[in-house]
């Protein structure tokens, strides 16, 4: 298998999370014990509450864990400063969220641009808009962009750094379905030819047909792991 | 519809404000200021005008004043019988040198007679300590209260007077004030001072005596009946005296002391006028931009109410309690501050204005109408943004508002665009986005730098005023200033005292000037051409050489009597045979205190048909004699007194000194405020609008200082275009002050040193990286997950 040979990205071990709420505590993560593999595309389903979204926040350095261990090729996020956090998802992170998140006062491409300006080795702006197919709009303001249309400018904005290592929250949640798919056919090209690993969290099951792995997380841990002995192109899905 | 105290709408305002506590406090103070403001300078004047008011029909103030030669007793019938006078009382006063032990600089004071029996009819004294004097004892005096504070005299202590010529001392038996003299001020003085100048009483019968006036006078003081026409008084009045070397009768609104409190009064009601319209103005701008936010951020919960039926007026109501809450805060606070500042500045003005006491009192209509101004003002700024609220229809309400809309900035149109970074055009962006918004931060922010401008233009005005007056033009060390016009020849005698470097005599005749149908009284100085220590000085600050012929009248002076060089002034001189001349205006000076001609002296001898006569000497004395010099000079009979430049210019910055303090304490303050109020006001709102953008970019791995950069570097951007414009304003304001408050006593001139720009504009940029720090230290704390997970 494909997968097994991989290297490791990130390698979780025992990982809690427990939300402190004044009167209640909320155990998010109850000790997530995980493996994600450069240039694997990994789906992680889950209903709400299930711990999804606090693993994908942990993994890209935007939270802390409450015990456990994560490591990014070796080094563990666990113990890292608010500083080196900070490097960490300038230079090895991208990541797409649900309700896009572009800078509204910046066109489409200096959305992009405002991550290739502080990246190490970044690709050329317009490079990241054509891989998107969006190089016909990269002077719109997101004002000026359908919905479909700043994901795919948001994901041109996460794969510009060339990242090891591709985080999605939801992307698809705001999207109707052909937007949708335009959207994860996006996600399935970068981590095609760039081999950028990839996760992809969504709660709609349908989308874990074309990944490599399927993680599927309930009340803060790992439920099941199956691997797709093959795997849809986005645009074979349907929902 | 059920109304209880707390029902859940109030329920809700309450919150809100507490979870606005920041901002809302910043406004409460910018109000607090506004309004503390006001009632600090409505409730003194106020105060002043009432105390003024009751001290003068209490002690009953004259109204009409004049000064003559010497007249008899038997004139007094005369003028009770002028129509419309209600009495009249009869004085000599004179003008005298005093010598103070352990005080060894010159001291002049003024005599004022009182009845034998001690009970003046107008111009009542109150006594604060002991008694009035005696007329059976000839040694007997009243000292006014400030000279006597000012010497620490107690009652028995005892001083010399030269009087007449003749060397007398004198025993304090009381210490009083009167309403003649609630302002004490040497003629020509340029401040109080109170220890080189004393007012003094004793009976007529001793200064008779000691002035041979015996069933004399030479002042008149009378009041008049309720309805009577007091220039027609004074008109009657002056043709039965003018023949007694009358100095010309004068109302009131002349009488030195009555003058200067109106001056005061006047500046007083700039100062109420001004500061708080700048406080008022802000807060409203404030009041608009956060309750604008409230209502964006509280659509859906205005569509939530009105779904559940609430109408419209109580949705406009909730908001407009809102905003009246954060006034009512402010009226209280700035109430109680002004209140406090009020009686502080009280106490500065006592010092100056000798009341009995000061009924400081706050007029409740002041009070009201600290409220109404305020609350108009914060609704008008408002109204917009709760008409809003107010018209949201409920179903739009519910969707979420639309995506900002953005441009190109101006200059990246320009071209300039390729030179900037993402986050450089953000900011450039964000301000083109609300131009009329950061307009008014920029005003807001550069009324404070204008208020640090003012505060500091106070002291460079008054320098400057100095630098000209005691530098450029007067130059001597010290005036001496003779009983009666004496032969020039006294130069020579005054040369022989040891220590005396050089001595210039000066001819000064007191004269009324008359052009058209407008008038003015003071006095010609006569000037020798070539003379070292007394300069004239054109537009430039040039010195006019002085023409043989014709006459130059102060700036100021041509333009109230509407005069130009080459136009002929009549001028009435009110000594020796009084004559009545016409005379060319040669040219106009550049003065700032009081109003003057000056002539050529021997013009002016001949102009009088008299010799070669002086009033007077200037001179430059060897600073290791003064003392000596002194000593002398009280007890040449000729001297009636003198000055020395440097003292009174020392005086001058003494008496001024506690009160620029307060001043510019208020002031920078009060700009600390404003800036800080609109900086941080603006900062919290980028900050609640931009917080996911931001937080966004900390995700992409922005660092916080590159975050803060965004953020700050907009308010930075409107700091710094506002302290250039704050610098205009400033100036524009002073120039209206200076406009205001000028008056034949001084103007004021526009003069602001750099320093004073540069202090504006470091307090500004301190308070706003105060404002910008706190804000910085929320951004520290943004939570990334908290923020991308929530809908715009």
């Amino acid at each position: 298998m494909k997968v097994a040979m991989q290297k490791t990205v990130f390698s979780v071990r025992n990982l809690t999370k427990i939300y402190d709420m004044g009167e209640v505590q909320v155990h998010a993560l109850r000790g997530v014990d995980l493996d994600i593999y450069s240039g694997e595309m990994a789906v992680m389903l889950g209903p709400s509450g299930s711990g999804k979204s606090t693993l994908l926040n942990i993994l890209g350095g935007l939270d802390t864990a409450t015990g456990g261990e994560v490591a990014y090729k070796g080094k563990d996020l666990t113990k890292a400063t608010d500083r080196e956090l900070t490097e960490y998802r300038r230079f090895y992170v991208g990541f797409v969220f649900q309700f896009y998140n572009l800078i509204p006062s910046l066109t489409a491409s200096e959305n992009v641009a405002i991550v290739t300006e502080i990246a190490d080795k970044p690709m050329p702006v317009e490079g990241a808009l054509s891989i998107v197919g969006l190089s016909d709009r990269k002077d719109h303001f997101p004002a000026q962009l359908s919905g479909g249309e700043q994901q795919r400018v948001a994901i041109a904005r996460a794969i510009a750094k060339n990242p090891e290592v591709l985080l999605c929250d939801e992307p698809t949640g705001a999207l109707d379905f052909k937007t949708g798919i335009l959207v994860l056919e996006a996600l399935a090209r970068v981590n095609r030819e760039l081999g950028t690993a990839t996760v992809i969290i969504t709660h709609n099951a349908d989308i874990a047909a074309m990944a490599d792995r399927v993680i599927s997380l309930r009340n803060g841990l790992i439920a099941d792991v199956t691997v797709n002995a093959e795997k849809k192109l986005p645009g074979e899905l349907r929902w | 519809m059920v109304v209880t105290p707390m029902n859940a709408l109030n329920i809700k305002l309450t919150r809100d404000i507490w979870r606005m506590k920041g901002q809302v406090a910043a406004i409460v103070i910018v109000i607090v200021c506004g309004i503390a403001n006001f009632i600090m300078f409505m409730s003194n004047m106020d105060s002043l005008m009432i105390t003024r008011e009751n001290f003068y029909r209490d002690y009953v103030f004259a109204d009409v004043f004049a000064n003559l030669k010497r007249a008899p007793e038997s004139l007094k019938e005369r003028i009770s019988a002028i129509p419309g006078v209600a009495a009249v009382e009869t004085r000599i006063i004179a003008n005298v040198k005093l010598a103070v032990d352990g005080f060894d600089e010159p001291v002049m004071a003024r005599i004022v007679s009182l009845p034998d029996d001690g009970k003046p009819l107008l111009n009542k004294l109150y006594i604060r300590k002991g008694r009035l004097p005696d007329a059976a004892k000839d040694n007997e005096v009243l000292v006014g209260d400030t000279f006597a504070n000012a010497h620490r005299f107690s009652l028995g202590d005892r001083f010399g007077a030269v009087i007449n010529g003749k060397w007398k001392q004198l025993t304090i038996v009381g210490v009083g004030l009167s309403p003649e003299f609630v302002l004490q001020l040497r003629p020509g003085a340029i401040s109080p001072d109170y220890k080189r100048y004393g007012i003094l009483w004793m009976t007529k019968t001793t200064l008779g005596t000691a002035y041979d006036m015996k069933g004399a006078f030479n002042d008149i003081a009378l009041t008049c009946t309720p309805h009577a026409n007091v220039d027609d008084v004074i008109r009657k009045l002056d043709q039965i005296i003018n023949r007694y070397g009358s100095f010309g009768a004068y109302g009131r609104k002349d009488q030195m002391s009555h003058r200067y409190l109106n001056e005061e009064f006047k500046q007083l009601e700039i100062f109420s006028f001004i500061f708080p319209a700048i406080f008022i103005a802000v807060a409203a701008f404030l009041l608009n931009v956060v309750i604008s936010r409230t209502v964006k951020t509280q659509r859906e919960q205005v569509a939530i109410l009105k779904a559940f039926g609430y109408g419209n007026i109580e949705i406009g109501l909730h908001y407009v309690k809102f905003v009246v809450f954060i006034v009512i805060l402010g009226v209280i606070g700035g109430t109680a501050t002004g209140v406090w500042l009020g009686r502080l500045l009280g106490d500065l003005y006592m010092k100056f204005y000798r009341f009995p006491y000061l009924e400081y009192r706050l007029d409740p209509s002041i009070f009201a109408a600290a409220i109404v101004i305020s609350l108009a003002a914060a609704l008008a700024g408002t109204a917009h943004a709760i008409r809003m609220a107010v018209k949201l229809p409920p179903a739009e309400a519910m969707r979420p508002e639309q995506p900002a809309r953005y441009s190109k900035a101006f200059f990246e149109r320009a071209g300039l665009g390729r030179f900037m970074s993402q986050p450089a055009r953000i900011i450039a962006r964000n301000l083109q986005r609300k131009p009329v918004k950061s307009l008014l931060s920029i005003i807001g922010i550069a009324c404070a730098c204008a208020t640090m401008v003012m505060s500091g233009f106070f002291k460079d005005a008054v320098d400057y005023m100095v630098y000209i007056q005691f530098t450029l033009s007067q130059r001597e060390d010290m005036k001496v200033a003779f009983i009666e016009p004496t032969s020039a020849r006294a130069v020579y005698s005054m040369n022989g005292i040891r220590g005396i470097e050089y001595v210039e005599g000066y001819r000064s005749v007191p004269a009324r000037f008359r052009f058209g149908h407008r008038s003015y009284q003071t006095a010609i100085e006569g000037i020798n051409p070539g003379s070292v220590l007394r300069h004239i000085l054109d537009e430039n600050l040039n010195p006019i050489n002085i023409p043989p012929s014709g006459i130059i009248l102060t700036d100021y002076l041509g333009r109230h009597l509407g005069i130009r060089p080459g136009d002929w002034l009549t001028v009435e001189v009110l000594e020796g045979e009084r004559p009545v001349r016409r005379v060319a205006v040669a040219a106009l000076a550049k003065q700032y205190m009081g109003l003057m001609g000056y002539m050529d002296a021997s013009a002016l001898n001949h102009l009088m048909r008299e010799g070669n006569a002086i009033s007077g000497v200037s001179v430059i004395v060897d600073p290791l004699h003064k003392k000596d010099i002194y000593k002398r000079l009280v007890h040449i009979p000729r001297v009636a007194g003198a000055v020395v430049v440097k003292d009174e210019i020392r005086n001058f910055y003494d008496t001024m000194a506690q009160s620029m303090l307060f001043f510019t304490f208020v002031a920078t303050l009060m700009a600390g405020v404003i800036t800080f109020g609109v900086v941080y006001n603006s900062a919290r709102i980028a900050l609640s609008e931009r917080s996911r953008e931001l937080s966004s970019l900390r995700v992409l791995g922005y660092t916080r200082g590159e975050i803060s950069y965004i953020l700050l570097g907009e308010l930075a951007i409107l700091t710094l275009a506002a302290i250039p414009l704050g610098f205009v304003i400033g100036r524009g304001l002073c120039s209206y002050i200076a406009e205001a408050a000028a008056s034949d006593i001084f103007r004021i001139p526009v003069v602001i040193e750099p320093a004073t720009y540069a202090m504006a504009a470091a307090v500004v940029m301190v308070s706003a990286a105060v404002s910008g720090l706190i804000v910085r230290h929320r951004l520290d704390h943004l939570n990334l997950v908290e923020v991308l997970k929530a809908r715009e």
